[in-house]
């Protein structure tokens, strides 16, 4: 079974993030870059379904040079290839641009199984991977906790506010990840010095048949960002026992804040 | 371009609206008005007797295709109908909720029909007849403006949000017909726990962390029927087996913005924060005085949870009685 992942490159989690002085991106010089939290657990599933079922992974990204690192990574813990499409033009992408681009390039490699991250943490769009399959014209199924594959069918479990929903289909299809689908792997040494040599094409949009020009005009268009209201945070709520600490703040949530 | 309408797409599970639809109504009729123009709602597996409804949160006109194979959401017969109804609508704004269902459904859509979208909407401005949206990036740490472009202009809105708005006036029930289209996904079946309040739409969440020190969750459980509200986890409470991964609340669990979120033996690690900061009124209980969740809450109480919760329960009883 041959299986792309879908990597994005983003912020760690745990990063400060600041403007930058356009006022419409963030500055990203010294902030450490990870894979993309939800496509880690892409990655992890992939392995795994490759060591049940043969086949390979191939991990697919949209980035920047420094992308290589994170794709090298993922081949660390066990994927087979990467191509990773570098071009500017692919910067000025939206969402639906950069699904775009990657429906191209899947043109190229063979798949019976994508996998995609259900939202990447900088943009938080929960929408590449859905629209990949869109323009891919091939089922989804989003923010899977559980798959089986049996006889080229797959059966999804899914979460949904209040529980899970079970859905099949056959393959080729892709699906996104939630947390809870696995805990991914590290990477071994030898898987590092394995990856060192496993190939990653870097390819431009001239390479996957795009026109760099059409490929970037955004429908969507970030006009500024600001940092969120500063919650003014800490009354620290005083009392001579527990019990006046507690009454005193029922109170406050009831008469002030009138929240109960 | 007078004609054209906001489409409003409502979201029913088991034959009952979802609290989002009412957001996404009510907002629908504050774009439409800003437009100028008519709001259609559009209902998908229900029948019209619940529907008339939405004409209270100023539908002017409800389609509704209460077809059986509908009575399920899947995306793609869902995708199939509404991208036929955006067809012969030709609405300019297409509104619906960022719900699990919402999320998937929308992006679906706008490829179909390439159409800008903007998911998770805190706010939504009309400038010069185009869509101006303010959505949450970098899990909340920062807020963006985002003008779209394109026809129609499709706004995802963020559970909790926006308020829920009662007009007077009954719209005009239409029934559809419609063609499911092309499908490959074969629903088999739900499991949904009854009667828990779920995250996402809470009014009120309590959340227990690494400080609860077991799988006993039984006094935030407590305080958190009291208050008719929902119960939530950092990750390490997810982590340690303590409870399920669905009440996680944070970067890479569930966003939430109740109108109370009280933390509970919950450091305030950034990652957590992403999860809650948008919550109206934050509370916090911990018996460290240093932790930084107490520089985010709006009221903090340093001290053992086992001990304070009991007794906020008390204090609780006693107001409400
Ligand atoms: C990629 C990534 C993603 C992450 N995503 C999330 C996420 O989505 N959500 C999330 O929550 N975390 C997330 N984390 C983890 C996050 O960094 C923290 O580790 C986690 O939030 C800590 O959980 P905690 O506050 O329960 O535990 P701790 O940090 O251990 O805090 C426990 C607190 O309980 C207090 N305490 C102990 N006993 C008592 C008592 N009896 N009474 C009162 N107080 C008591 C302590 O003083 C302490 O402050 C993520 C981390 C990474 C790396
Ligand atoms: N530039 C990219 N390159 C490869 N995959 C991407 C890229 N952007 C997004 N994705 C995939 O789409 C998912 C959702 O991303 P987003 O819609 O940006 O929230 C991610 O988890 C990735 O799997």
């Amino acid at each position: 079974m041959n299986i792309v992942v879908l990597l994005k490159q983003v912020p760690s989690t745990e990063s400060f993030i600041e403007i930058a002085d356009d006022g419409v991106s963030i500055k990203t010089d010294n902030v450490k870059m990870v894979i993309n939290p939800y496509d880690e657990f892409a990655v992890e599933e992939a392995i795994r379904l490759k060591e049940a079922h043969g086949g390979s992974v191939t991990i697919l990204s949209v980035g920047r040079e420094k992308t290589t690192e994170s794709i090298r990574t993922a081949l660390a813990m066990g994927a087979d290839s990467g191509v990773l499409i570098q071009d500017s033009a692919a910067e000025g992408c939206d969402s639906l641009g950069i699904a775009r681009i990657l429906a191209a390039a899947l043109k190229d490699i063979p798949f019976d199984l994508i996998i995609a991250g259900q939202r990447a943490v900088d943009d938080d769009n929960f929408q590449v991977g859905v629209a990949v399959a869109e323009y891919l014209k091939i089922p989804h199924v989003s923010m899977v906790i559980k798959e089986e594959i049996t006889d080229g069918k797959i059966r999804c479990h899914r979460t949904v506010e209040g529980g899970t929903v079970i859905l099949e289909t056959s393959l080729p299809a892709l699906f996104t990840t939630q947390r809870g689908l696995n805990e991914p792997r590290y990477a071994s040494l030898p898987g590092i010095m394995k990856a060192k040599k496993k190939p990653l094409d870097i390819k431009t949009l001239a390479d996957i048949g795009l026109d760099a020009e059409k490929a970037g005009k955004p429908m969507t268009k970030i006009m500024a960002v600001k940092y969120p209201p500063e919650r003014e945070g800490g009354t620290i709520i005083d009392g001579d026992s527990a019990q006046a600490k507690a009454a005193a703040l029922v109170r406050v949530l009831h008469e002030k804040a009138k929240v109960i | 371009m007078s004609q054209q309408c906001v489409l409003a797409i409502a979201e029913q599970s088991d034959a009952a609206f979802r609290k989002i639809t009412y957001e996404v109504l009510s907002e629908g009729r504050r774009i439409a008005n800003s437009l100028g123009c008519p709001l259609t709602a559009v209902v998908l597996g229900a029948g019209e007797d619940i529907s008339k409804e939405l004409g209270e949160y100023g539908a002017d006109r409800i389609l509704v295709a209460d077809n059986q194979a509908l009575r399920e959401y899947v995306n793609d017969a869902y995708t199939n109908v509404i991208a036929d109804i955006i067809d012969k609508e030709n609405p300019c704004v297409v509104i619906l909720g960022a719900s699990t269902q919402g999320k998937e459904l929308s992006a679906r859509i706008a490829a179909r029909i390439n159409a800008p979208l903007a998911m998770d909407c805190v706010a939504v401005q009309v400038e010069n007849g185009n869509l101006v949206i303010t959505r949450p990036m970098y899990g909340g740490k920062i807020l963006a403006d985002v003008a779209l472009d394109g026809n129609p202009q499709i706004a995802a809105i963020r559970p909790n949000s926006m308020s829920i708005v009662k007009t007077a006036g009954a719209g005009s029930v239409e029934k559809l017909e419609v063609d499911l289209g092309k499908t490959d996904l074969t629903f088999v079946e739900k499991n949904l726990e009854t009667g828990k309040v779920e995250l996402t739409e809470a009014d009120v969440i309590i959340s227990g962390g690494r400080g609860m020190g077991g799988s006993d969750f039984s006094v935030i459980e407590e305080l958190a029927d009291l208050l008719k509200g929902a119960v939530g986890a950092s990750r390490s409470a997810v982590d340690e087996g303590w409870r399920p991964v669905s009440d996680q609340v944070g970067q890479t669990g569930k966003v939430v913005s109740p109108n109370l979120y009280v933390a509970c033996g919950i450091s305030g690690a950034i990652q957590h924060l992403a999860g809650m900061s948008s919550s109206r009124v934050i509370a916090a209980i911990n018996k460290d005085p240093d932790a930084p969740i107490f520089s985010k809450a709006d009221y903090g109480i340093v001290g053992d949870l086992f001990e304070i919760v009991p007794l906020v329960i008390d204090e609780t009883k006693k107001i409400k009685a």
